[in-house]
């Protein structure tokens, strides 16, 4: 623990204790509809005949939507295991650049740094970016957990409890992320004009890449666009 | 059964892997100003792929929906300096009423 006294640290940016809760009650409104999404995972697993205890296991060590969205959908679609590990490992190799982007600001020996990492998800990752490439640790660890819980919460009340949520496009939700990871766009791009560069030319390619590359795969190759930051800067 | 269960714990290994490999890679050490300035261009990157492809893509297809003209009304708030959280309830219950009455 810290052996500055209260007094002398007040005034100074905020603590990390503080940039935790930040960080944690940032993320409600997305934990919120990461709850309603999970239901839906639940439902979906529950129908496929996953068994509760499978549906919520997966959602406890996998916690991540997009990829078990991906295997029950292969899965669930008569594909084999292999299948469903390569979509899922496909669709989250984007956590292999954000790490990566976030690395230098994590704690630690090589074990912490790869516990630490396992907090990153698209919006926590996405709320902890400062712009400028820098992150906010302590900010987009708070952020998680409440994603985390909700996202188990809702999975086990959609296995267990059926589906009382409907169908989550009804209510909208799926314009959620676009839009959230939108407003963290604009911020980035006022942060010169090779942001906005490479930001314009990632997608560019991702939207080319969507017809002919498996799933995930675009947004990984749109991370080529980030190569602009070798050019000699003047 | 098991094979449920076989492919559960192989997709959280990767996950987990893959999760880890980004800090573990760049840990502690001082990075080229290069790869600096490559690093901190990877957000901008990351997040207009997120946004196209989650926006206009569609298992393999593009495509524009009600979520688009959410997502369009998202930015027209945005650009009109509305609050981020104003912004992003838009986008849904745009994407919700267009849906509603199409």
């Amino acid at each position: 623990m810290s052996q500055i006294p209260q007094k002398e640290r007040e005034g100074e940016r905020p603590g990390r204790r503080e940039r935790y809760y930040a960080g944690a009650r940032a993320a409600l409104p997305f934990a919120l509809a990461t709850g309603v999404l999970g239901v839906s995972f639940g439902v979906l697993a529950g129908s496929l005949g996953w068994g509760a205890f499978a549906a919520i296991a997966s959602s406890a060590i996998i916690c991540s939507g997009s990829a078990q969205f991906a295997v029950a959908a292969v899965l669930g679609s008569g594909g084999g295991p292999v299948a469903a590990i390569v979509a899922a490992v496909l669709l989250n190799a984007r956590f292999g650049p954000m790490g990566v982007a976030v690395g230098p600001y994590l704690k630690g020996g090589p074990l912490r740094r790869a516990l630490e990492g396992q907090a990153v998800i698209d919006a926590s990752w996405a709320l902890a970016s400062r712009g400028g490439g820098r992150f906010d640790r302590e900010f987009m660890i708070g952020a998680t957990v409440p994603q985390v819980v909700a996202w188990i919460g809702g999975t086990a009340l959609g296995v267990l409890g059926g589906d009382f949520v409907g169908d989550p496009e009804r209510l909208g939700l799926d314009a959620i992320f676009p839009a959230f990871f939108l407003v963290l766009l604009i911020e980035e791009l006022r942060g010169g004009r090779s942001a906005t560069m490479v930001a314009l030319i990632a997608a560019v390619l991702a939207l080319l890449l969507v017809p002919f590359a498996p799933p995930g795969v675009p947004v990984i190759a749109a991370c080529a666009a980030a190569l602009l930051g070798l050019r000699r800067t003047t | 059964m098991t094979m449920l269960w076989l492919t559960i714990l192989a997709v959280a290994l990767a996950n987990a892997a893959i999760k880890a490999s980004g800090p573990v890679l760049v840990g502690g050490r001082e990075l080229p100003p290069r790869a600096g300035s490559v690093i901190s261009l990877l957000a901008p990157a990351l997040l207009a792929a997120l946004v196209v492809t989650e926006t206009f893509g569609d298992d393999g297809t593009l495509i524009l929906d009600e979520k688009a003209i959410g997502v369009g009304v998202a930015a027209v708030a945005l650009l009109l300096r509305a609050p981020v959280l104003v912004a992003v309830f838009l986008a849904a219950l745009t994407a919700a009423l267009v849906r509603a009455l199409g």
